[in-house]
């Protein structure tokens, strides 16, 4: 009986939490979410499970610098691919990321992802950003 | 009585423990019984297939044969250095075996490559010293098409032509061949878990008695 009451308060608990976060934190997770599985479905196998890369062959995805500096780029990148040198803390890359077939939203969903992640701390890129940003790549 | 009873599932059970420490690895692949005559007797042998000799070429250009893997236990997978799904999550996890074993001379890891004509020796080459790898442990191999297509099936791989969307589809096995070039397990390279399990069976295979002569 005690347990099934403690079990209540809990829930109640929980729920009244859900109910608190703001619309953006909602949207935020689940953008972050939904970005966690097209990770794993697109990205895990060259940038890793916790986006270490691999040596001198595929960048990590740990340099929040890099990510801040090219933020408005990054949807262009997942796009159309990724060719030529980069420098990714402090070293330098220059073999070639193809391009994806992945849609706005879902490039928008993935990129939340991964600059949340992996010891990055960015705020959302929505989809409305997504396509501006697509709109004027190179 | 009873303590007979005990006494007896001590010994098996113990008995049973102990057979079960020689751990041993089964051998693949088509076998067939030969007969022969030794000394005036009839005799039966088992027969195991092997990997038969071949020829390619590694990042430093040298020439690799059978013979080169004489006396080694060896992994081979086939890969490309532009492949963009499977290849990069094997060599991830190759690098672990590399690691453990980078220092034994009579260990080896073979690549060979799926697409002869982009990866040629100075490719290989870059491939290697950006996954940085060195030494004579892990080679990159180069050699035709058919050369490599022929040799996959020896290894049980399954490997094709590039499809219409100019992708190559082969499967991301590891293949344990033991020092008589034998087929003695396949493992998936991209569960790292199961390249564990290589570790450990190349293991079990470095301690296996030495049977290269035969009688």
């Amino acid at each position: 009986m005690r347990s099934l009451i403690i079990l209540t308060i809990g829930l109640l608990l929980v729920t009244l939490a859900f109910s608190c976060q703001s619309d953006e934190q909602i949207e935020f997770n689940r953008y972050y979410s939904a970005g966690s599985a097209i990770y794993q479905a697109h990205c895990e196998n060259c940038h890793g499970e916790k986006g270490e890369g691999l040596q001198s062959l595929i960048p990590p995805l740990t340099d929040s610098t890099y990510l801040k500096n090219n933020r408005t780029s990054l949807a262009c990148y997942l796009k159309n691919g990724l060719k030529g040198s980069i420098t990714v803390h402090g070293r330098n890359f220059e073999g070639e990321m193809p391009t994806s077939d992945l849609s706005p939203i879902e490039i928008a969903k993935v990129l939340t992802y991964v600059t949340n992640s992996f010891g990055n701390k960015m705020s959302i890129i929505n989809l409305q950003q997504v396509q501006n940003d697509i709109e004027k790549c190179k | 009585m009873k303590n007979l009873i005990g006494a007896l599932i001590i010994i098996v059970l113990y008995s049973s423990c102990k057979s079960n420490d020689q751990a041993k690895l089964p051998i693949l692949g088509e076998r067939e019984p030969v007969t022969k005559t030794v000394d005036g007797k009839t005799v039966t042998d088992t027969v195991y297939s092997t990997i038969p000799d071949f020829k390619f070429v590694n990042q430093y250009a040298d020439t690799i044969t059978g013979k080169s893997l004489n006396g080694k236990i060896y992994v081979a997978d086939f890969f490309f250095t532009t492949c963009p799904s499977i290849c990069p999550v094997m060599h991830r996890n190759m690098l672990n075996v590399y690691k453990e074993f980078k220092n034994d001379n009579n260990f080896r890891i073979i690549s060979h490559s799926i697409d002869p004509k982009y990866d040629t020796v100075q490719v290989l080459k870059k491939y290697a010293d950006k996954l940085g790898i060195s030494g004579n442990t892990w080679w990159l191999l180069n050699g035709t098409k058919e050369q490599t297509y022929q040799i996959a099936k020896n290894y049980l791989v399954s490997v094709q032509e590039k499809n219409p969307q100019g992708e190559y589809i082969h499967d991301g096995y590891f293949i344990l061949v033991d020092k008589q070039k034998r087929l003695r397990g396949t493992y998936d390279g991209t569960d790292p878990e199961q390249v564990t399990k290589l570790i450990a069976d190349i293991k079990i295979l470095k301690a296996e008695p030495d049977m290269t002569s035969t009688k």
